[in-house]
C-alpha cells in the first residue's frame, strides 16, 4: 500500500517536474540588444526606419508569421525580447551601453551600431566578453580588416562595395568623366568613402584628375560656401557620402542654385532621402542604397513581404536602413536555429551561434547575403546603382537606369583588403 | 573673382550666425548666462515655423505670406518658453556660481531636445518654399539664392535694431544700466526682475527668428540645436562677450575665415574657425569689444 502510495507520489511529481519543464523551455525568451540612434542627427534617416523594421519583425516572428524559412515562432520557439538602447553619445558611452545589456540585461545577442567609430569601438568589447554581437549598419571597411574576431559578425557589405559600384556604373553609363569633385564629411565614414571612390575612378578613369575635396564637418547644415566653390570649379562628376540631414540640406541648397546642371552628382547612399524630399530632389542624380535596397531591391516574394508588410505599418516604403536590420535579424535567427538544430534545442551559447552564423548564406529581402570574408564575420551582397526622376503618376521620386552588380563583382575577395583590391585593378572580381 | 565670391559666401554665412550669436550674447550681457539651450531655442524655432509655414499653406495663403508665418513662429516661441524658462526655472540660480547656470542651460538643452521630439517626432519637416521666393542673383559665373541676399538684409536690421533700441530708448537705456551694474539699477528703482525677464525673452526671440529663417534651408529634424551653439559660442567669444558690435565683427571674422578656407584650403575649414578665434583672444583676450573689467571683491 505504502509502495502505491510512494509511487504515485513520485508520478504525480514527476509529472509536475515535466510540465514545469515543459513551461519554463515555453517560456524561454531569446534576448536581444538592438542599438541604433533613437535621437540626434541620425535617428530620422538610419536609427528609427532600422528600429521599426526590427519592431515590425519582431511581432511577425513570434507570432510565427513570416514567410518560410522564417516560420517558426520567434527564434526557434524561443520569443523574442527585444531591448532598444539609444546610440546617440559617443563611442565611450555605447561600450558602457554593450557591457550593460551583456551584463546586466543578460542579452543573449546584440544587434547594433549605425557609426563607423561606434563599431570600431565595440566590436573588442564584445570579443573581450566574448559575447555574441552582430554589427547590422556600419560601413567602414577597416573593422575586420584592422583585426579578426570570433564572436564579432558583420551582416552588410562595406562601403567599398558601394563606391566600386558607383564607379563601374558611371563606365556602363558611358560616362566620359575628365574630373571629379568630393563633398564628404570630416569623418571616418567620409574619408573612407573618399579613399574608395576616388581608387576606383583612378583604375576606371585614369585621366580623370580630382577638383575640389571638401570634408563640411558632420551636421553643418549651412553648405552655401561648398556649393560656390563645386560651381565656380564644376567637374564632370561630384562625388558625396553625405547622408541624412546633412545630405538632405545639400540638396535643398544646392538645386535652386543650379549646381545639378554644372556636373553630374553621384551619392553613394543616398536612397534614404528619396520619401522626404520627393519633388524637391533634383532629376538625373546617380544614388546608391548601400545594397538592392527601397526602389533597388529585387522582386522576389520575400521582398514584396518585407516591403508591403512595412508600407502598409508605417506609410511609407522601406529604405536602406530597414532593410540591413531585417537581414541582420533573418540571418540571426537561421544562425540560432541551426545551432538550436545542432545541440538538442537547447538556447545556443555564444561560441555555438557563432559557429552557426559563421561562413554562412541566406536570403534577405535584398537578396543572397553570403558571410564571405574575414573568415565568415563579413558579409558580401548584390547591389545596385540608378538614377533619380520624379513621377507625377506616382508622386514620388522613381529610381530608372537601375544597374545591378553581383556581389563579386564590387565586393574585394576575402584574401585581399578593400584597398589592396580596387588599387590591383580588382583583382578576381566576377563581373 | 575668388575675392568675391569669399566676401559673399562669407557675408552670408555671418549673417546667419550674427542673428544666432545676437541673442546668445545679448542674454549673457544682460542676466550672465551662457546659455547652451540657445541652440534649443534655434531648434524649436526651426519646428514652429515649419508648423506655422504648412498652417497658411494649409489655409491656401501665398507664399509669400511664408515670411509672416517664420516671424509668427519666432514670437510665439519666445512667447511661449521665455517666460516658463526664465521664471520656472532660470530665477532660481540667479546669484549663484556661473558654472552652475551653464549645467542648468545644459540641462535645459537635453530636456528641449526630447520635448522637441515629443512634439514634432523624428520625422523631418520641410519648408522649403520660402527658399525660392526670391528668385536668384547672378554674381560673376555664380547663382545665389535670393533668400541669401534678404538673410543679410535681415541680419543688417536686426544689429541696427537691437542697436538703437538699446542705445535711443529709455527701456534700451534701462537695460544698459542693468548691464552695467543690475544692483545700482536696482536701487535706483528699475525692475531688475522685469529687465531680466525682456532680455531673455528677446534673445530667445531672436535664436528662434534664426532657426525659423533656417527651416527653409534645412530639413527640420532632431539634432539642429548641436550643430549651431559650438560656432555661434565662437562668434560671441571673438567679439567679446555680451558685445553686439563685437557679434557682428565676430560673425563677419568667422564667416570670412571659413569661406576662404573651403575655397583654398577646404581641409582647413573647421580649424580656420578656431584658429581665428586664437588669434584674437592672444591679443584680446577679453574678446574684441569687451573692456577690460576690475574684478570686483
Amino acid at each position: 500500500m505504502n509502495r502505491i502510495r510512494i509511487s504515485r507520489k513520485l508520478a504525480a511529481v514527476a509529472a509536475a517536474a515535466s510540465l514545469v519543464a515543459g513551461l519554463s523551455h515555453a517560456e524561454e525568451t531569446f534576448r536581444i540588444g538592438v542599438v541604433s540612434f533613437l535621437s540626434g542627427q541620425a535617428a530620422e534617416s538610419f536609427g528609427i526606419p532600422a528600429v521599426n523594421g526590427a519592431k515590425m519583425l519582431v511581432d511577425l516572428f513570434n507570432k510565427g508569421e513570416g514567410p518560410a524559412p522564417y516560420n517558426k515562432v520567434g527564434f526557434g520557439g524561443m520569443k523574442i525580447e527585444p531591448i532598444y538602447v539609444d546610440e546617440a553619445g559617443g563611442a565611450t558611452k555605447q561600450v558602457q551601453e554593450l557591457r550593460n545589456l551583456y551584463d546586466r540585461e543578460k542579452v543573449d545577442a546584440v544587434v547594433g551600431y549605425v557609426s563607423s567609430g561606434d563599431c570600431l569601438a565595440v566590436a573588442p568589447v564584445a570579443e573581450e566578453m566574448k559575447r555574441f554581437l552582430i554589427l547590422y549598419d556600419c560601413g567602414t571597411p577597416r573593422v575586420f580588416e584592422e583585426r579578426s574576431y570570433e564572436y564579432v559578425f558583420r551582416t552588410a557589405a562595406h562601403a567599398t562595395m558601394d563606391n566600386v559600384a558607383l564607379g563601374r556604373y558611371l563606365k556602363a553609363q558611358g560616362v566620359d568623366v575628365k574630373t571629379v569633385n568630393y563633398i564628404n564629411q570630416d569623418y571616418a565614414w567620409g574619408h573612407d568613402s573618399l579613399r574608395d571612390f576616388n581608387a576606383t575612378m583612378t583604375q576606371l578613369y585614369p585621366n580623370a584628375t580630382t577638383g575640389q575635396d571638401l570634408r563640411p564637418k558632420f551636421g553643418a547644415g549651412q553648405y552655401g560656401t561648398e556649393i560656390s566653390a563645386l560651381m565656380s570649379k564644376p567637374a564632370t562628376v561630384t562625388h558625396s557620402s553625405l547622408w541624412g540631414g546633412d545630405l538632405q540640406a545639400l540638396m535643398l541648397q544646392s538645386a535652386p542654385r543650379g549646381l545639378m546642371k554644372r556636373t553630374q552628382m553621384v551619392l553613394s547612399a543616398g536612397d534614404h532621402v528619396l520619401p522626404g524630399l520627393g519633388k524637391k530632389m533634383p532629376d538625373g542624380v546617380i544614388l546608391g542604397a548601400r545594397g538592392a535596397y527601397g526602389l533597388m531591391s529585387p522582386d522576389t516574394p520575400l521582398n514584396r513581404w518585407w516591403f508591403s508588410n512595412y508600407e502598409k505599418r508605417y506609410d511609407v516604403y522601406p529604405v536602406q536602413a530597414p532593410y540591413r536590420m531585417v537581414q541582420a535579424f533573418m540571418g540571426l535567427k537561421l544562425a540560432v536555429e541551426r545551432a538550436m538544430q545542432a545541440n538538442g534545442g537547447k538556447k545556443p551559447t555564444p561560441e555555438q551561434l557563432a559557429a552557426a552564423l559563421k561562413g554562412s548564406e541566406w536570403e534577405s529581402p535584398a537578396g543572397m547575403i553570403t558571410m564571405a570574408n574575414a573568415n565568415g564575420h563579413q558579409a558580401i551582397q548584390d547591389t545596385a546603382i540608378s538614377k533619380t526622376k520624379f513621377s507625377t503618376k506616382t508622386n514620388r521620386v522613381e529610381l530608372v537606369d537601375i544597374v545591378r552588380f553581383k556581389a563579386r563583382c564590387v565586393n574585394p575577395p576575402a584574401d585581399m583588403s578593400s584597398e589592396e583590391w580596387i588599387k590591383s585593378g580588382f583583382k578576381g572580381a566576377q563581373c | 573673382m575668388l575675392l568675391l565670391t569669399i566676401l559673399a559666401d562669407g557675408v552670408i554665412y555671418a549673417s546667419w550666425l550674427f542673428i544666432v550669436a545676437l541673442g546668445l550674447t545679448l542674454i549673457f550681457g544682460v542676466l550672465k548666462i551662457l546659455n547652451i539651450a540657445h541652440g534649443s531655442f534655434y531648434a524649436v524655432g526651426a519646428y514652429a515655423a515649419a508648423s506655422f509655414v504648412a498652417w497658411f499653406v494649409s489655409m491656401d495663403m501665398a507664399p509669400e505670406w511664408s515670411i509672416l508665418a517664420m516671424l509668427m513662429a519666432a514670437v510665439a516661441t519666445a512667447a511661449l518658453l521665455a517666460p516658463l524658462t526664465e521664471q520656472g526655472l532660470l530665477r532660481f540660480f540667479y546669484g549663484r556660481d556661473e558654472v552652475l547656470l551653464v549645467l542648468v542651460t545644459y540641462a535645459l538643452f537635453l530636456i528641449l531636445e526630447d520635448v522637441t521630439k515629443l512634439v514634432w517626432g523624428p520625422t523631418p519637416y520641410y519648408v522649403s518654399e520660402p527658399y525660392t521666393l526670391f528668385g536668384n542673383i547672378e554674381v560673376g559665373p555664380l547663382f545665389y539664392v535670393g533668400y541669401d541676399a534678404m538673410l543679410v538684409v535681415f541680419a543688417i536690421l536686426c544689429g541696427i535694431g537691437v542697436w538703437w533700441a538699446l542705445n535711443r530708448t529709455k527701456t534700451g537705456k534701462v537695460v544698459l544700466a542693468v548691464i552695467h551694474s543690475d544692483e545700482v539699477a536696482s536701487s535706483m528703482g528699475v525692475n531688475v526682475s522685469r529687465i531680466y525677464t525682456f532680455a531673455f525673452a528677446f534673445g530667445i526671440f531672436l535664436a528662434a527668428l534664426a532657426g525659423a529663417l533656417t527651416a527653409p534651408m534645412v530639413s527640420v529634424q532632431p539634432g539642429l540645436a548641436s550643430g549651431v551653439i559650438i560656432v555661434s559660442f565662437a562668434v560671441v567669444i571673438i567679439g567679446g562677450l555680451g558685445s553686439i558690435q563685437g557679434a557682428a565683427i565676430g560673425a563677419l571674422i568667422v564667416g570670412l575665415a571659413r569661406a576662404a578656407a573651403v575655397h583654398t584650403w577646404p581641409a582647413a575649414e573647421l580649424f580656420s574657425v578656431y584658429v581665428a578665434m586664437a588669434i584674437v583672444l592672444i591679443f584680446r583676450p577679453e574678446g574684441l569689444f569687451q573692456r577690460v573689467q576690475a574684478r570686483k571683491i
